[in-house]
């Protein structure tokens, strides 16, 4: 080419950016490091301090602005190694209320780098967390005299209620694995640790503000540097406002005293939770400060595991609640119409199979069913559907379309609520069945998913959802527990509606059937004469004992404000717990109050119960 | 005579390679090394540098292992390499693709794989397989970087893989991939096209940044707007000067312009405070008018080029402050703007080079001594062993530490052209360039980074960031030249 030599000069023009970018840097450091002159007479390498500012966490309230969370002021004694000498080690444990003993050993924990790995001896590291102000004013005194000893104030989480732990959720120190995974935090620093404390915990911690003191070659503080012009102002965190109405939490905590179990309550129309109880459950206000450990153990070994919010992470057999999805199915797909009708003679029978039914009229069609809870009407669907050829090649295909169905409702898979552990249930599918049956199985041989036993589990929350999207006639909005952020919108997971694949008409169908279920049928007893209520019974069987008691239900039956599910582990038929439980609580969600005659139903529900609490007192090793 | 024939390459090889890149090469690695050990160390641990559960200790297996690599690299066949590119290349893109399916979540980051006990980042590595790739294609027979269908062949070598880095959300190891365009104006990209890219840039970034900074003594105008009509202005003259003949046109373009906005300043400071960017703008549009004009009568096309650039200028400038305004969303306009450093981002990019600066700046002449840095070993300077690893340097060897460095890295690049220039054939040169390039672009971003001249764009410190992955890549991106630069005698034979 005959441009090469042309070309080749412009390496002077590569060569000279190079140059001129290595000029213009080293300009660049002269200013920073030589002309600077308080970078210089800073470079003594003792001569700054820089003190962190801890933000407020964000507060938490309920849906009606009741505060549940807020701070209250503790103090952390923190430690430098370096300029801890010559202090008067029984003078300062007598101050603080600890042996010497403890204090050695604490000593060497902090110096220990596995177990405290942003160690350093020139920084502050935390000797004591969580002093409250009586504790802390009498070290105040003597703190002169500890040299090396500092004090941070902190803020420690108060709770005004005792409910809603298991949504609440705790803080606590940092573990060291924190501590490696995200830069922000250091050896000593609060994490949230459950429930919304856990997964909004970016949003409820703000960002940590930092000084730059100036000290002398003593130690000695001289002011701030550069009058403040690099520190960083803590911004608070922000605060959260919850889906959670706190008296219907309190009404469902105190029905649930004395059985296992829980309750889900969602508005329909937002995905707002209303109220999530699990019990057993415990008081907040033991996960605070110094005895959080303590009684983390003590709740620990509880066999009734209170720390287990039953209302996402526990996955039961829905019963027969699930029939209102199997109807969804089949009426989508074409299997029965709302005029078709099946026999049901104590239950459904084919060659050796029965599955067994109470009495009622026979044939029946499908909102009588529903209303009824009719087991043979849902077993023949089921039939009929996984059996029809003619739609699907084989029976294979017709499972795959039936599980679709059931992800479409939320079910099998988490469905991604805003609190940490949720459990996904479990909906079978056709490779599921072909490894547990070699291949060889049909519908009659897997009948029982027809009527929410079997392999089919969800958990409660799952199930209120089930009735959220019913109430909705046909989709449903991600359920979530915090109903917003300050100066910040939610999550559009949180407010767009998820469509099921059954259409609105036939959604229509089943909450009639619900309504049936109420006027004249397992739900007798949730009827109230001042809104029109729906529901749905299941007594599932399990093989832990004594049938679980589960209702599912919604109301009004028109412009829903309410869809619930009540599970009581072990608590027999669905109209024995669930559906009086689930009539109390709808009743004080949509009227704000409990009628007299209510609040001595609620009275008598709450002091039935089911098994024994487990007594701190007398730790059983055997358990 | 195979045999004899490895007899004759071997003292050969060791005559003909590069013993000063080398030596440049060792001693940055020494020197980052050390920088490591001092970032790492925190006062009161015991000494010891080889303790492999450390960082410097693990520096101490990455450095052994880059030098093996090295020493592969030098003895397999120099052509080995040519012949392969196309399939290393292939190969890359097919890994980069797969690595977001494997690579586990860091900090939002999908471009990390684990194998065994070790983290790798395939980007720092498809560096070289695209620079081999592009070194192929435009040294094929024929090939005319100033033509159209080459350039945009050329130009999708590059594109691709930093396509798909910015998938991993590896925004900075993407942006690297820019620097090859370095290599296409050594090889006969037009120079006006990377003026123009660089212009935009320069527009962008002084657009935005300055956007809402009001115009000193003139409350009515901001500073953004007016500065980029003034550097638009500013080009164009200069354009004039450069491409075309008559003076008395490059004079009235700057005159006419930069004259214009001065008075007009004047007026509005002193007189009656108006928005001036309506008369800067008024003075754009007649400089580009009048330039048509002359293009038309003397049928010159250079006046018209300079007429379109003063035009794309305006339509980049008015497009982007559109773009930050109407069509980005909030979050992404929060992403520019703390590139920009206009906003301090809740993670506190901006905390990071405050602290960079006062480590920096706390070093003096001659630093602190080695460990005796206190603003790198605290944790006050985050990333410290990493991307911020210039602070160590700075705090620990002051100003003189710092410019040894710099002065390495100028070598270092300096050589590499030279190195570039002597190749006899076109893959060798163009290799070259690509590498002193992205060398170049590295230490330009990261130190500026540091020293609060550039965004904060996190990319590595060649040879001295701590980390096997960009060791590894920059080892092997200069070793593949060194032994093609090796062979330059035997080839022209």
């Amino acid at each position: 080419m005959a441009t090469n030599y042309e070309l080749e000069k412009r390496k002077y023009v590569l060569g000279g950016v190079a140059i001129a970018i290595v000029l213009v840097y080293l300009l660049r450091l002269f200013s920073l490091q030589m002309l600077s002159e308080d970078f210089k007479r800073n470079a003594d390498s003792n001569a700054f301090l820089k003190r962190i500012q801890y933000p407020a966490r964000g507060a938490i309230s309920d849906r009606h602005g009741k505060l549940l969370v807020y701070n209250q002021p503790a103090y952390d004694i923190m430690v430098v190694m370096n300029e801890q000498v010559g202090v008067d080690t029984l003078d300062l444990c007598e101050s603080l209320s600890i042996t010497p003993e403890w204090y050695a050993r604490r000593m060497e924990e902090i110096k220990d780098r596995r177990r405290n790995p942003g160690y350093s001896a020139y920084t502050q590291q935390l000797f004591m967390a969580q002093l409250s102000t009586e504790e802390f004013s009498r070290f105040r005194e003597k703190l002169f005299r500890f040299s090396g000893f500092y004090v941070q104030k902190r803020s420690i989480r108060q709770y005004q209620y005792p409910y809603a732990a298991h949504i609440l959720g705790d803080v606590g120190e940092v573990g060291p694995e924190d501590v490696k995974r995200d830069d922000y935090y250091q050896g000593g620093d609060y994490i949230g640790k459950l429930g919304v404390e856990r997964s909004y915990e970016t949003q409820l911690r703000g960002v940590k503000g930092s000084e730059i003191l100036l000290r002398d070659a003593r130690g000695r503080i001289k002011g701030r540097y550069k009058d403040g012009e690099f520190d960083q102002a803590p911004v608070p965190g922000k605060n959260l406002t919850l889906g959670i109405d706190l008296d219907l939490q309190a009404l469902g905590e105190r029905l649930m005293s004395g059985k296992l179990g829980s309750i889900v309550a969602i508005e329909p129309k937002t995905g707002e939770v209303l109220c999530m109880v699990s019990n057993p459950t415990y008081d907040p206000r033991l996960m605070v400060g110094r005895q959080r450990g303590k009684n983390f153990n003590i709740l620990g070994r509880d066999p009734h595991k209170p720390l287990l919010n039953r209302a996402i992470m526990g996955q039961y057999p829905p019963g027969s609640t699930f029939k209102t999805s199997q109807a969804l199915t089949f009426l989508q797909e074409g299997v029965i119409t709302p005029a078709t009708s099946y026999p049901c003679s104590h239950g459904f029978h084919f060659g050796h199979l029965t599955v067994g039914c109470h009495g009622h009229g026979s044939p029946l069609p499908l909102v009588p069913a529903i209303a009824t809870s009719c087991n043979g009407y849902f077993c023949w669907g089921l039939y009929h559907m996984l059996g029809n050829r003619q739609k699907y090649p084989t029976v294979q295909d017709a499972m795959t379309r039936w599980k679709d169905f059931m992800v479409s409702m939320g079910f099998g898979y988490a469905l991604g609520i805003d609190l940490p552990g949720e459990k996904r249930g479990m909906i079978p599918n056709a490779a599921f069945y072909d490894k547990a049956y070699r291949g060889s199985w049909n519908g009659l041989t897997i009948i029982s998913i027809s009527i929410g036993q079997g392999e089919v589990n969800l958990t409660p929350l799952q199930i209120a959802n089930l009735g959220a999207t019913i109430a909705n006639r046909g989709y449903f909005i991600t359920p979530h527990v915090v109903k917003a952020i300050e100066g910040e919108p939610l999550d559009t997971l949180y407010t767009k509606p998820r469509y099921t694949m059954t259409d609105r008409r036939w959604y229509e169908v089943v909450a009639e059937g619900m309504r049936a279920a109420v006027t004249g049928g397992t739900c007798r007893l949730a009827n109230n004469s001042q809104y029109e209520v729906c529901g749905k019974t299941g007594t599932a069987q399990n093989p832990h004992g004594q049938d679980h008691s589960v209702f599912m239900g919604f109301a009004p039956k028109d412009d829903p404000q309410i869809a619930i599910c009540v599970y009581v582990e072990n608590g027999g038929w669905g109209a024995t717990f669930g559906v009086p439980i689930g009539a109390l609580m709808m009743e004080q969600y949509i009227n704000g109050t409990l009628s007299p005659a209510s609040e001595a139903r609620a009275s008598e529900l709450e002091n039935r119960h089911l098994y024994k609490p487990f007594v701190y007192a007398e730790p059983d090793s055997k358990q | 005579m195979p045999n004899q024939i490895q007899n004759n390459r071997q003292p050969g090889l060791l005559r003909s390679v590069d013993w000063l890149t080398i030596l440049i090469y060792v001693v940055l690695m020494g020197l980052g090394w050390l920088s490591v050990c001092g970032a790492s160390y925190d006062f009161g641990q015991p000494l010891d540098f080889f303790d492999f559960s450390t960082r410097a200790g693990m520096q101490v297996v990455w450095i052994g292992s880059s030098l093996v690599i090295a020493l592969i690299l030098l003895s397999i066949d120099d052509r080995f390499m040519e012949w392969l590119s196309y399939f290393i290349y292939l190969l890359f893109i097919i890994v980069l693709i797969a690595t977001p399916f494997f690579a586990r979540d860091i900090k939002g980051s999908l471009s990390w794989i684990k194998i065994g006990a070790f983290s790798i980042q395939p980007a720092e590595f498809a560096k070289f397989a695209t620079a081999l790739c592009v070194a192929k294609v435009m040294s094929s027979n024929g090939f005319n970087v100033g033509r159209w269908r080459d350039f945009v062949i050329a130009a999708a070598v590059i594109v691709v893989p930093m396509l798909l880095i910015v998938l991993q959300k590896e925004t900075g190891s993407a942006l690297v991939y820019l620097s090859f365009f370095l290599m296409f104006y050594r090889e006969g990209m037009p120079g006006c096209l990377l003026f123009a890219a660089v212009s935009a840039v320069v527009y962008f970034v002084v657009g935005v940044r300055f956007a809402e900074v009001p115009l000193s003594g003139v409350p009515t105008a901001h500073l953004g707007p007016f500065l980029v009509l003034l550097l638009i202005q500013a080009f164009t003259a200069f354009l004039l000067w450069r491409y075309t003949e008559r003076r008395s046109v490059f004079r009235g373009v700057l005159a006419g312009g930069v004259g214009t906005t001065l008075v007009a300043y004047l007026f509005s400071r002193y007189v009656i405070p108006f928005d001036i960017v309506w008369v800067q703008l008024s003075a754009c549009i007649i400089i580009i008018l009048t330039l048509l004009y002359l293009a038309l009568r003397d049928r010159l096309m250079s006046y018209l080029y300079v007429a379109l650039f003063a035009l794309g200028s305006l339509g980049v400038h008015y497009s982007a402050d559109y773009a930050m305004n109407h069509i980005f969303e909030d979050h992404q306009r929060k992403r520019i703007q703390v590139l920009l450093g206009l906003l301090d981002d809740p993670q506190g990019k901006g905390y990071n080079v405050n602290q960079a600066k006062i480590a920096i700046g706390s070093g003096g002449l001659r630093g602190k001594g080695f460990l005796n840095g206190t603003q790198t070993k605290l944790k006050y300077v985050p990333e410290q062993d990493t991307d911020f690893i210039f602070c160590t340097v700075g705090e620990e060897e002051g100003f003189l530490g710092c410019a040894v460095v710099l002065f390495l890295f100028l070598a270092l690049i300096l050589r590499l052209i030279h190195l570039s220039e002597r190749q006899p054939f076109a893959f060798g040169r163009i290799y070259g360039y690509c590498v002193l390039s992205i060398f170049l672009f590295h230490v330009f971003i990261n130190v500026g980074m540091v020293l609060g001249l550039t965004p904060v764009i996190g990319i590595p410190l060649p040879f001295f960031s701590y980390g096997g992955s960009s060791l590894w890549g920059f080892t092997i991106l200069l070793f593949i030249f060194l032994r093609i630069d090796a062979a330059r005698n035997r080839m022209q034979r």
